[in-house]
């Protein structure tokens, strides 16, 4: 089955547009019937991971692919990498700016959630290249 | 109950969308968006300060029936305008948030 595959350009300077991309992959696994628990864990994954590409990377692209037993997204930057990715999946661990912080980001719970929500995760990153982050939810 | 039952039983202000969405009965207070996404309830009613387009994006994703503004916050013009479009409900109240969630708690006979 080759599957539907989605693409997302996310700007890097623009807060206020995310959501846009998980709020789309959210309607279009609606309508195509998913289970109301999948699509939620797809969104909460996936929101988590677009705030992170903006807030700390600077923008970067979203592709997702949905096939009969999977949705797998990849999130794609080129911003400053993360040093220490343990230490970032930590619950609490947070280095988001006092702008973010207003706007109600920086509990450190971004990473923690997208782990929780979905059946595999993998973070890729290298200080001052970019960070990829790879996560599969299961339909079953 | 409806948001716009609950609004007219508390006297919370609606502020955004029409308010007809059935309220499953739970009910979440948080400000910090991270943790209200692990945490809100589906079709629950959730208490915040946060007035802005994100509250919005994540009631939306974690299918929040209402949002419930306290502390007479402000819900932000370009909020207000993405929350009528995705058929949000937005009400408000002057009270702090731990009033206005026991307010909501009684009316929806949850306390
Ligand atoms: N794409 C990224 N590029 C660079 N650093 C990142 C990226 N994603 C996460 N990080 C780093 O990992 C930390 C933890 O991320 P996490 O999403 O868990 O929390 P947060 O974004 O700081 O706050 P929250 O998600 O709770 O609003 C961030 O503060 C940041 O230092
Ligand atoms: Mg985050």
């Amino acid at each position: 089955m080759s599957g539907l595959h989605y693409h997302y350009e996310v700007p890097g300077d623009d807060v206020t547009r995310a959501g846009e991309a998980s709020g789309a992959i959210k309607s279009t696994l609606k309508k195509l019937g998913f289970d109301p628990g999948v699509v939620r864990k797809v969104a909460i994954a996936m929101y988590e991971g677009e705030i992170n590409l903006v807030i700390h990377g600077g923008g970067g692209v979203i592709d997702v692919e949905i096939d009969g037993e999977k949705v797998t997204m990849v999130l794609e930057d080129h911003g400053p990498g993360i040093p220490d990715v343990s230490k970032a999946m930590e619950e609490g661990w947070s280095t988001a700016s006092d702008s973010a912080r207003s706007l109600g980001f920086g509990a450190g719970m971004g990473l923690p959630n997208m782990k929780k929500n979905t059946d595999e995760m993998t973070v890729d990153s290298t200080v001052g290249v970019g960070t990829k982050v790879t996560m599969v939810v299961k339909l079953a | 109950m409806t948001g716009k039952e609950l609004a007219a039983a508390c006297g919370f202000e609606l502020a955004c969308g029409e308010g007809d969405r059935e309220l499953g009965g739970k009910i979440y207070c948080g400000d910090l968006l991270s943790i209200v996404m692990g945490r809100a309830p589906a079709d629950g009613l959730w208490v915040t300060v946060m007035g802005n387009l994100n509250s919005i994006a994540v009631a939306v994703l974690t299918d929040t029936a209402c949002i419930l503004l306290a502390e007479g916050m402000a819900l932000d013009e370009d909020a207000r305008a993405r929350g009528e479009q995705q058929e949000v409900t937005v009400l408000r109240t002057p009270l702090p948030v731990y009033e206005a969630a026991r307010a909501a708690a009684k009316a929806l006979g949850v306390d």
